[in-house]
């Protein structure tokens, strides 16, 4: 399925956010993520189902002021 | 200084932006001898930049403030304060709603609501916001046990704009922390919002752009602990007319 993630279009064939990460090649323990939008919790990755369309934002530590 | 039921020493919290290399960062962490530092959550690169970043703040032993930096949005705010409890696994968040792109201006009414929903979530939200009293009052009602006035626009080095506006808030808030954010410059500035009454200071260009930050790091820490210990030993009152400190009694008559 095709989602946008991080503003790039990618192409996942994982069923669940949790097995995307590695196939996007998240494979950090120190992200975050957000599905439209919304924060998704580690522990609920497992059971979060993509779907087309879906928009993924996969956060990290940066430097801020 | 009691920053939500922790006891912190420095007055100085420090920002971790552009600065000009990750080893100029930490040696200006130690040199300022903050406590506290801000950090911010950006999207993932595919080389995982972040979590080396992240290895580094840790080695610094220093509390982590996360921040919504960039959010302009309630739900932006929101989104943004749950993930970086996450990641960094801390209940502190600096909440920043934007208002305005080219001021930074603190979106105040969005604000309030963020830290509303925010502080009912168990965060403890650091709040950027203006001078306002009636502002800081709703913040506080919302659950904030601390305020953060801007001195001047971030990034700016101004100094602080308008010191009668943060004395006055000093006088309404005299038992909650007050902390300037944004704005400071020089170490002059800071010494500045120190003599006012303030709690601490958060800077992060004044130090980060300085020719040699580590020097400014060390210059700011200084001049926030002078400030203090000014605020403390109670300044004397401004004079109109000169009165003379020798005294007159004694004076030979020369003429």
């Amino acid at each position: 399925m095709n989602l946008i993630v991080n503003a790039q279009p990618r192409e996942v064939s994982s069923a669940t956010l949790a097995l995307a990460l590695p196939e996007l090649g998240f494979t950090s323990p120190a992200v975050a993520t957000a599905l439209n939008g919304t924060f998704v919790p580690r522990d609920a990755r497992d059971v979060t189902h993509l779907k087309d369309g879906d928009r993924l934002e996969v956060l990290a530590p940066m430097q801020g002021g | 200084m009691l920053i939500y039921g922790s006891e912190i020493h420095s007055r100085l919290l420090l920002g971790t932006a552009q600065y000009p290399s990750p080893a100029i960062l930490s040696e200006a962490i130690r040199a300022s001898g903050c406590e506290i530092i801000t950090v911010s959550l950006r999207r993932e690169t595919a080389d995982g930049s972040g979590a080396g970043f992240w290895e580094l703040l840790r080695d610094t032993g220093t509390r982590i403030l996360p921040n919504t930096a960039g959010c302009h949005s309630v739900q932006e705010a929101v989104t943004t304060a749950q993930m970086a409890r996450e990641v960094f696994g801390t209940n502190w968040i600096k909440l920043e709603v934007i208002g305005h792109s080219d001021t930074l201006q603190p979106n105040v009414f969005g604000l309030v609501e963020a830290a509303r929903i925010l502080c009912a979530d168990g965060f403890q939200v650091f709040p950027y916001t203006t001078d306002d009293l009636v502002v800081g009052e709703k913040l506080i009602e919302a659950g904030c046990d601390l305020l953060m006035p801007w001195g001047a626009p971030i990034g700016s080095g101004q100094g602080l704009r308008n010191p009668d506006a943060l004395r006055a808030m000093r006088a309404h808030f005299p038992d909650v922390p007050l902390i300037v954010d944004a704005g400071i410059g020089r170490p002059s500035d800071a010494a500045q919002a120190m003599e006012l009454g303030m709690d601490a200071v958060l800077l992060n260009t004044a130090i980060a752009q300085a020719g040699d930050p580590i020097g400014m790091a060390r210059a700011m820490a200084l001049a926030i602990q002078a400030g203090q210990a000014g605020f403390v030993a109670d300044p004397m009152e401004r004079r109109d007319m000169a009165v003379p400190s020798t005294p007159i009694l004694g004076l030979a008559e020369l003429a």
